[in-house]
């Protein structure tokens, strides 16, 4: 490996391989960190990233974790969301926080931990999950949270268990004396006909710079069903790189509303595998950038069994000098015949700086598949305009008036009532 | 109230009022009618400050107020109504909500104070009484999946809630069978009073037989040609635009 070529980004990155003193998980972070190291970050070559440089984020130097996590001080209360009271566990630049998580009297059929509680505790049966190698070779933030991440939410429901209340996972960026990379680790599993409602939270106690890595694993059993809201509002200076991958086995239910609002740098991977008979994905987003901001979603759906269905509903807004990128992939493989597949991603452009990259992408392999997809980039209409103005509406209301409307569709269908309207009323600002 | 002179204006380049004056008391309704092009829709999009329609000379005053330096919101909040001969469909932003936001920032502008919502749900039960319309409208999004009558209806009740001092009705006749016509025109006619101004844009007499002119006016080539009472409507209706467009060149030469 040539020594030379590390961006100060990678070496600072190199500095602190967490000890876990469990060798097959010490064994495969060592592995994981040496390849990150020997790829370095990707370039804009890679397909992937193609839209997304990390030229700036390669020059700058992270503290590999905030030695202060636990002390810093954070009013949790300011982060609760309407409709969303059940068990809770909260995160302060990427340290867990006993302190601020409720974890007391969680429903029957759940579990709920911090996973290096579990790893200390009886590290064996993560052992498949944490020490296979990522299928998706190349991917550097991938293989830096495989070696660095040493906590994350560990989150089962058992087959059959309804928890009524939703479970709320926040993940605050707090000020600190550097700039700190944080890394974490989710797997969440829901048992034969469980049901889960879930909110990620990403949200900011005070202005930083961070960068936080996180990924998750989340597997529908046979008729499960996940609720799944993603509410992303990052510091403005923050970097925010996470990968979900969904895997869902027959009739299993998957929904996911995501709004990312905040952050600098954020890009999410978003993968779902549908693997079982009659498995159902949908999907509803939203991002909205302004200022220099840059938010890319990369969505990828794979049908891989039969009578799958999915159907994403996505708008982005970009104002200012903001950049938003879009990738929605679906894929049919052999066999999935009677597979249903729907993408529609829309965008706003409020500003000539600003930019939005949408690219549907379409890969079928199977017979009497239906699938529907389509992306386009607008401006607001000046008819629509006007005639808010001519009722009274000053220019700025009525332009957010608009932006509000072209994104509500997306929540329309999100079931926690009291949730929807609080992101709606976010949307309106 | 509103007095216009020598009013011109260009869409796209191209000139299409050409001089246009009228004056217009308070209380006094006044019909433009005119054949299609006469520059009717343009002379109520102007008077609006629709982005895209170039005043290139004249004149434009409501009271004291020059209309002409203001945005078009702030000609709203000065009283300037238009109900559009299209109104606009705006998916996701629901019909109430839009009037109340509408209202308060009206009154916002006025230095009035804003209205909470029972308040503007108390105001809101009056008007469709006045009115006469069931409120299953108020529901819905703006004017969307609207049939035309119940687009134009909306416009009238936009126009009783936000009450304005000049109300310009483009061709709101247009797209209407003859019982929506009466049900608009009485809605329109419930809100004549001494203080309030209407300009009724519109190419048939036929909606002058329900909402009845102090003033006719004939609007040919970018002026007004012809200027009468109610009979001129008739005559119009009799003899057509070509006999209009006989008298104009006389008008014209007259003045040169």
């Amino acid at each position: 490996m040539n020594q030379l070529a590390l961006s100060p980004f990678v070496e600072s990155q190199l500095a602190a391989l967490p000890d876990s003193g469990i060798a097959w998980l010490d064994a495969a972070r060592r592995e994981q960190l040496a390849a990150f190291a020997e790829a370095g970050l990707p370039g804009t070559r890679m397909e992937a990233w193609k839209y997304t440089g990390l030229r700036a984020l390669g020059q700058r130097r992270f503290a590999t974790g905030d030695a202060q996590a636990a002390a810093r001080e954070v009013d949790v209360s300011a982060f609760a969301l309407p409709g969303v009271d059940g068990p809770r566990l909260v995160f302060v630049n990427g340290a867990f926080r006993a302190d601020l998580s409720a974890l007391d009297s969680l429903p029957q059929g759940v579990e709920l931990r911090p996973l290096s509680q579990a790893l200390r505790e009886d590290a064996e049966p993560l052992r498949f999950l944490l020490s296979r190698h990522e299928p998706e070779q190349g991917d550097a933030f991938v293989r830096l949270n495989a070696a660095l991440a040493d906590d994350g939410v560990l989150l089962k429901v058992a087959a059959g268990a309804k928890p009524a209340a939703p479970v709320h996972l926040l993940f605050l960026g707090a000020p600190a004396e550097g700039d700190v990379a944080w890394h974490l680790r989710h797997l969440i599993e829901l048992g034969e006909g469980a049901e889960l409602s879930l909110v990620e939270h990403h949200a900011a106690s005070g202005e930083q710079r961070h960068l936080g890595t996180a990924c998750a694993d989340i597997v529908l059993r046979d008729g499960a069903v996940l609720h799944h809201a993603i509410f992303q509002d990052a510091a403005e200076g923050a970097s925010l790189i996470r990968r979900s991958k969904l895997q869902l086995g027959a009739r299993a239910a998957a929904t996911l509303h995501v709004l990312e609002l905040g952050g600098a740098l954020v890009r999410h991977d978003l993968q779902a595998e549908l693997v079982g008979d009659g498995a159902h994905f949908t999907t509803r987003g939203v991002f909205k950038v302004h200022g220099r901001q840059h938010v890319d979603t990369q969505l990828a759906i794979r049908h891989r069994a039969l009578h799958t269905a999915s159907d994403s509903i996505w708008r982005g807004v970009a104002d200012q000098r903001g950049r938003g990128v879009f990738r929605g992939a679906i894929l049919v493989a052999p066999g999935a015949d009677g597979s249903d597949a729907n993408l529609g991603n829309k965008n706003l452009l409020l500003s000539d700086q600003a930019e939005i990259d949408t690219k549907p992408e379409l890969e079928i392999y199977a017979d009497e598949v239906k699938a529907a997809h389509g992306a386009t980039v607008g401006q607001l209409d000046e008819r629509s305009l006007f005639y808010l103005r001519s009722r009274g509406i000053p220019l700025p209301e009525a332009r957010a008036l608009l932006t509000a409307a072209f994104c509500r569709a997306v929540l329309d269908d999100l079931p926690n009532t009291a949730l929807r309207e609080h992101l709606a009323g976010l949307l309106t600002v | 109230m509103l007095k216009i002179e020598n009013l011109h204006a260009r869409v796209e380049g191209k000139e299409i009022l050409k001089g246009l004056s009228l004056t217009v008391n308070p209380g006094e309704v006044h019909a433009i009618m005119g054949p299609n092009g006469a520059g009717k829709s343009t002379l109520g999009n102007v008077l609006c400050g629709r982005p895209g329609y170039e005043v290139t000379a004249g004149s434009v005053m409501l009271d004291d107020v020059n209309l002409l330096e203001l945005e078009p919101e702030a000609r709203a909040a000065a009283g300037v109504f238009l109900a559009l001969q299209y109104p606009v469909e705006i998916p996701g932003v629901n019909n109430t909500y839009f009037l109340r936001t509408a209202l308060n920032a009206q009154r916002k502008a006025r230095g009035e104070k804003e209205l909470d919502s029972m308040a503007f749900l108390k105001l809101v039960r009056e008007k469709l009484k006045v009115m006469q319309i069931s409120d299953e409208l108020l529901h819905r999004a703006v004017n969307e999946g609207f049939s035309g009558g119940e687009k134009k209806r909306n416009e009238t009740f936009q126009m009783a809630l936000l009450e304005p001092r000049l109300a310009i009705l483009d061709e709101t006749d247009s797209g209407l069978d003859i019982d929506a016509l009466k049900q608009v025109s009485a809605g329109v006619n419930a809100l004549r009073s001494p203080e309030r101004s209407f300009l009724v844009i519109t190419h048939y007499q036929r909606l002058l037989d329900y909402i009845e002119p102090d003033f006719v006016h004939v609007l040919a080539d970018g002026k007004i040609v012809e200027s009468g009472d109610k009979t001129l409507a008739l005559k119009l209706e009799e003899h057509g635009y070509a006999w209009v467009s006989e008298r104009a060149p006389q008008a014209a030469g007259a003045r040169a």
